[in-house]
């Protein structure tokens, strides 16, 4: 079974990602039973179908790197779990994604990256508000896995407000200042 | 200057720890190529032609003497005994192996440096005026400002993999002196009627290979949301700046494919959400930060001081020292000296390890410990004595850091070029020491008068060709080296991009050319008119038709055309 870091744990995973083949259109795509991650097009068009497995838990939303919450701002308190994909590591629009999910559209669930998700990214993704970090099944033996949930805390008192921290490091803490 | 306390020593060492493991993750097969590029680039690393190239920030260009030593001392024990100064005020080693890098590091780490985001596609290294603290034209200090935002760019989660690389830069006197319209976020400080500070904003400016001048996007933004603000521009150009097209990418091509308007409107969006949060700077933040940047223990001084008259008068070397390099204090008695890193024979920007030790022992006895990196890639010591200016000059001189050539033709400012930057079509080193070698004539120099000569080995526009008086790039033709040549750019209050004046040149016809530029000018030029001037009265065609008319370069403007 596919492995997850989830909260700095490494934990078993059986949600399945559905992605659209070349030719497969929204409305009509066979979606398998268990727990689903459907791109964020197929949930637009088939969201009466779809809300009660939602509602009970089983069933998810993922963003591709373009899209965005305010597609769906409306229905993000329905669901338990979005993922945001990340087509390359380079591409960082799904830092602004999840930054936008957890500080400005107040959810809660769990945010998931998914895709070109490496070990040196865990603690920018982390701290953007990903509490779910699922590298590609292939790039990291158990060994390397256990390894790299360290990364997450590479950096203990960051500058900045984040998702981890709602206040940037000047109103966090006390500092000193010159005359120290 | 910014002293690090506990939290800000703890996050660069945590960052140094990270890069360390990273490389032993990389030098075991771990980390592909691919995936280190990213991350080695945000620790300044590149691989180069000969060897990797190191890249150190040096924020807003100020360094105090024991970091001076500490470059000396990389320079030494890692590199081959020299670095060279850059364009953005960052300083690099060309000869460094790989695997030293996290050592280097740890060293910087040891006087609170670093190599943070000095490349890479995120928020770079910020600079400021040369000249901040002490200038007589200063409206606010930069620095506190400078130092605010360097620590919310450092380690920004959300903005370290943006489509492109993103530079701000910062200015807060009448005279701009950091090129504010080619950065992507220029922050022109000012103060409103009632004496408030706030930020005039303006985005989408940027040379390489679309030189575009940034516009201004807001008049007035209250120093409260300094960081609101520009988290706004930075997360529209995220979600939206163009990632298909290397070269498309910078937020200018999103400004200029949305309109400055629709911009403003989709940033002024965004920030009606984030204006007032936690990121809304408080006034003991501000306070904190200030305290760092208060003036030095200045004595009281009379402001003429015989002795350095009497050294004016009697040495005609000193005195053309003085007129070149030294500028007038705010504080009666002192003055600000540049000392010259364009001695003809040496790269320009490049500085040794001994010059670089020699530069922190004048720091320590003649300038409270500090020297700064001007974007014109010479050395500043801000805070001299007129009575020790003299002294300075004797020991300058004797280092080769003296030649009184500031803002003059030889003062070139030159990236490292094809003989370092595997990015570079041509080199530009040679050409910058052709044309200094053929203006050796210092009484021709003073003629000529002001003039900034800018040399670029490719379109990545490192020597800021596009703003130079006289502009150089070094193109690729089939393989072979060849040179464009512009004129009419400009830095400061009225920044504008040259002009190409024809079909490119090759290597050994450039001091020809320059040569012909200047005889134009002296020919044609009004009494106490600059250079750039003329060519802004008269047009590029004057200028065009000497180079081009004459008979050794018209065979090769037929061959090109």
């Amino acid at each position: 079974m596919p492995k997850l870091i989830k909260n700095g744990r490494i934990v078993s995973d059986d949600w399945q990602i559905v992605s659209l083949a070349e030719g497969e259109a929204a409305a009509d795509v066979a979606l398998p039973a268990g727990r689903t991650l459907v791109p964020l097009a197929v949930w637009q068009q088939r969201r009466d179908e779809l809300a009660p497995r939602a509602e009970r838990g089983v069933l998810g939303v993922w963003f591709a790197a373009g899209e965005g919450p305010e597609d769906i701002a409306d229905d993000l308190a329905r669901l338990s779990v979005i993922a945001v994909d990340f087509p390359k590591f380079t591409d960082g629009r799904g830092y602004s994604t999840a930054t936008l999910l957890r500080t400005r559209y107040g959810y809660t669930g769990e945010l998931r990256a998914i895709g070109d998700v490496l070990r040196d990214q865990f603690n920018y993704m982390t701290r953007s508000g990903f509490d779910a970090l699922q590298p590609r099944a292939d790039r990291y033996t158990d060994g390397q896995l256990e390894a790299a949930v360290a990364s997450i805390a590479d950096f203990t008192q960051p500058y900045q407000a984040s998702a981890t921290h709602p206040q940037p490091l000047f109103r966090r803490v006390a500092r000193a200042g010159a005359k120290a | 200057m910014y002293r690090y306390d506990e939290y800000d020593q703890q996050l660069l060492d945590e960052r140094v720890a990270q890069f360390r493991d990273q490389m032993r993750r990389h030098l075991a097969g771990e980390l592909t190529d691919d995936e280190f590029r990213p991350v080695r680039l945000q620790n300044g690393l590149y691989i180069q032609r000969h060897a990797p190239m190191f890249r150190i920030s040096v924020p807003y260009g100020h360094l105090a003497s024991r970091q001076l030593r500490k470059l000396a001392h990389l320079a030494r024990t890692y590199d081959r005994g020299y670095a060279h100064f850059t364009t953005r005020t960052n300083v690099q080693f060309n000869w460094s192996p790989l695997e030293v890098i996290p050592d280097m590091l740890a060293e910087l780490a040891t006087v609170q440096m670093h190599a943070n985001q000095t490349s890479g596609n995120d928020i770079r290294n910020i600079t400021a005026d040369a000249f901040a603290g002490v200038a007589a034209d200063e409206i606010v200090d930069p620095r506190p400002w400078a130092e605010i935002l360097r620590q919310w760019a450092t380690y920004n989660p959300e903005f370290a993999y943006l489509p492109r690389k993103f530079k701000i830069a910062l200015n807060a006197a009448t005279e701009d002196r950091v090129v504010l319209r080619v950065y992507d976020i220029g922050l022109d400080l000012k103060r409103d009627a009632e004496g408030n500070i706030g930020f005039r904003v303006l985005v989408g400016g940027g040379l390489g290979r679309t030189p575009i001048l940034g516009e201004e996007i807001e008049s007035f933004v209250p120093w409260q949301h300094l960081i609101t603000y520009c988290e706004a521009i930075l997360r529209v150009y995220n979600r939206y700046g163009r990632r298909d097209n290397v070269w498309k990418a910078r937020i200018k091509i999103l400004v200029k494919a949305l309109g400055v308007e629709e911009f403003r409107w989709q940033v002024r969006e965004e920030w009606a959400h984030a204006k007032d949060g936690p990121n809304t700077l408080t006034e003991a933040e501000v306070e904190r930060v200030s305290a760092y940047f208060v003036d030095p223990q200045y004595e009281d001084l009379p402001a003429d001081d015989k002795p350095h008259h009497h050294h004016i008068v009697e040495n005609l070397a000193f005195a053309a020292w003085v007129k070149r390099n030294v500028r007038a204090h705010k504080k009666p008695g002192y003055a600000s000296v540049t000392l010259s890193l364009k001695k003809t024979g040496i790269a320009p920007g490049d500085i040794s390890a001994e010059q670089m030790d020699l530069v922190a022992d004048w720091a320590d006895r003649f300038s409270f410990g500090e020297a700064r990196m001007t974007h014109e890639q010479n050395v500043v010591l801000a805070d001299v004595k007129l009575s020790d200016l003299y002294p300075l000059w004797q020991l300058a001189r004797d280092a080769g850091l003296a030649t009184p050539n500031i803002g003059l033709l030889t003062d070139i400012i030159c990236c490292p070029g094809g003989d370092f930057c595997s990015l570079a079509n041509a080199k530009s080193i040679p050409i910058a020491q052709a044309i200094q070698e053929r203006f050796d004539d210092l009484d021709y120099l003073y003629d000529i008068g002001e003039i900034e000569i800018n040399i670029s080995g490719c379109m990545n526009s490192c020597g800021h060709h596009h703003v130079g008086h006289i502009g150089v790039l070094g193109v690729d033709k089939n393989g072979e080296e060849w040179y464009q040549v512009s004129i009419g750019g400009e830095q400061g209050n009225s920044t504008a991009l040259g002009k190409v004046i024809g079909p490119s040149f090759a290597r050994a016809q450039m001091a020809d050319v320059v040569e012909k530029l200047i005889e134009t000018y002296i020919e044609l030029r009004h009494p106490d008119e600059r250079f750039v001037d003329t060519v802004h009265r008269l047009g590029i065609d004057p200028f065009k038709q000497r180079v081009y008319g004459s008979e050794q370069l018209t065979q090769r403007k037929v061959a090109n055309a």
